[in-house]
């Protein structure tokens, strides 16, 4: 039992990391200012979108850690 | 493709029987120089020489380099060179944690230093491919994505490290997936230049599985892990080379969210104990780590090579994963930016 649950946390894993990827690529890379000049404006949506990107890396982090005390609470108090 | 087939299997051919060949004579090399860890799983607690690091570069760089000889005109030479010392400084920097216990920040800090190579040669584009949704263009960002991608492969793969066999067993798994991956994204000449790191790690494996012979100590693991890593770059293929890896992947995030700091696994607690049968099952001390191990054997215990085909089960798993994820790469569900 153990064991599968260990399996069902890969497919867990490769499906956030599936949706993580889509979210970056939808969302956060659209990002664009605009009005402090070419070279600022580039520098401003770089770090802003920096910044989403290691926040959501930080949520996926906490979604995991969620999931790994549900799913392996039982071996985990063993 | 008959260019590509043909270097494909003459390297593959060296990478194997180099490491097949010269592993012996290191295992005497080492027992004269009494370079021999306990085996703490074994019956008795026998001597296994370590390192075996030594031939695993050697084995991956002949190799590598021959492919520069048999496809001169396809081969990525800035990728090549990267690869080379990258892994030859991963190299170093386990040998100096074989030799000498160093801090549980000293090879994450240093193998930042062995990415560096992989930035001033640009052997890189700074596009990360997301599976089904495509490219987006972070060419700041990708300078730190690579200075921590080979810290986390190579200390990916060690962290494994802890039975016999399981390192290069992993490793080999990982990298002939990584290899189809390449193959199915028809990148064929990165694909060629993973099959060294599949073959040296499966002539290692004849000798480190269970009853190991010898051990690949953090040097092996580090130029494995670091190989691995520096491939998955030049291949633009980071999220399909992390797929692979997930097993190796959960064992650190188990630890360390255990543990909550970077420390070396000397440092604390086992995981594992002893059964009177000599099998491995979890501790009952609260404040150990929890580990990938540690919850294999959570239901029953098991012995050390039970334990070890059960890594093997879930690293083929994560390859499937990693194959699937490349095969439906090719279905774009979002325009790319």
């Amino acid at each position: 039992m153990a064991q599968l649950l260990i399996f069902a946390f890969i497919g867990i894993m490769w499906v956030l990391i599936l949706a993580g990827g889509g979210i970056l690529v939808t969302l956060v890379s659209k990002i664009s200012i605009s009005g402090y000049g070419d070279h600022l404006d580039f520098f401003i949506a770089s770090i802003i979108k920096a910044v989403i990107a290691l926040v959501l890396v930080v949520f996926w982090v906490l979604v995991l850690t969620k999931l790994k005390n549900k799913i392996f609470q039982k071996q985990i108090r063993a | 493709m008959q260019d590509y087939i043909i270097a494909g299997l003459v390297s593959s051919a060296i990478a194997f029987f180099v490491v097949f060949g010269l592993v012996p004579s290191l295992i005497k090399s080492l027992n004269k120089k009494n370079w021999a860890v306990k085996d703490v799983n074994r019956i008795g607690g026998a001597m296994v020489p370590r390192p075996g690091g030594p031939v695993i570069l050697v084995g991956i760089i002949v190799s590598e380099i021959s492919l520069y000889f048999l496809l001169p005109q396809q081969i990525n030479t800035r990728g090549l060179v990267a690869l080379l010392i990258t892994t030859s400084i991963a190299f170093v920097v386990g040998f100096i944690d074989d030799r000498r216990v160093m801090s549980g920040w000293f090879k994450p800090l240093a193998l930042m230093g062995a990415a560096i190579p992989i930035i001033a040669l640009g052997a890189y584009e700074p596009n990360l491919a997301f599976p089904l949704f495509g490219e987006v263009k972070i060419p700041a960002l990708y300078l730190g994505l690579i200075l921590f991608m080979i810290p986390i492969t190579g200390n990916t793969i060690n962290s494994i490290d802890v039975m016999n066999g399981i390192a290069s067993g992993f490793v080999m798994i990982a990298s002939f997936s990584l290899a189809i991956v390449l193959f199915i994204l028809q990148n064929y000449t990165v694909a060629i230049m993973t099959l060294p790191i599949a073959f040296a790690s499966l002539a290692f494996y004849r000798y480190h599985k269970f009853p190991a012979r010898i051990f690949p100590g953090d040097s092996g693991a580090l130029v494995l892990g670091a190989a691995y890593g520096t491939i998955a770059i030049i291949g633009r293929v980071e999220v399909i080379a992390a797929i692979a890896l997930l097993p190796a992947i959960i064992n650190s995030f188990l630890f360390l969210s255990s543990v909550k700091r970077i420390v070396e696994h000397r440092q604390v607690k086992g995981p594992t104990i002893h059964t009177d049968d000599h099998k491995i099952t979890t501790t009952k001390e609260s404040n150990a780590p929890i580990t990938l191990v540690r919850l294999i054997v959570a239901s029953k215990p098991l012995t050390e090579k039970e334990i070890g085909f059960t890594i093997f089960r879930l690293a083929i798993f994560s390859g499937i994963l990693a194959i699937i994820t490349a095969i439906i790469s090719g279905v774009q569900i979002w325009p790319s930016s």
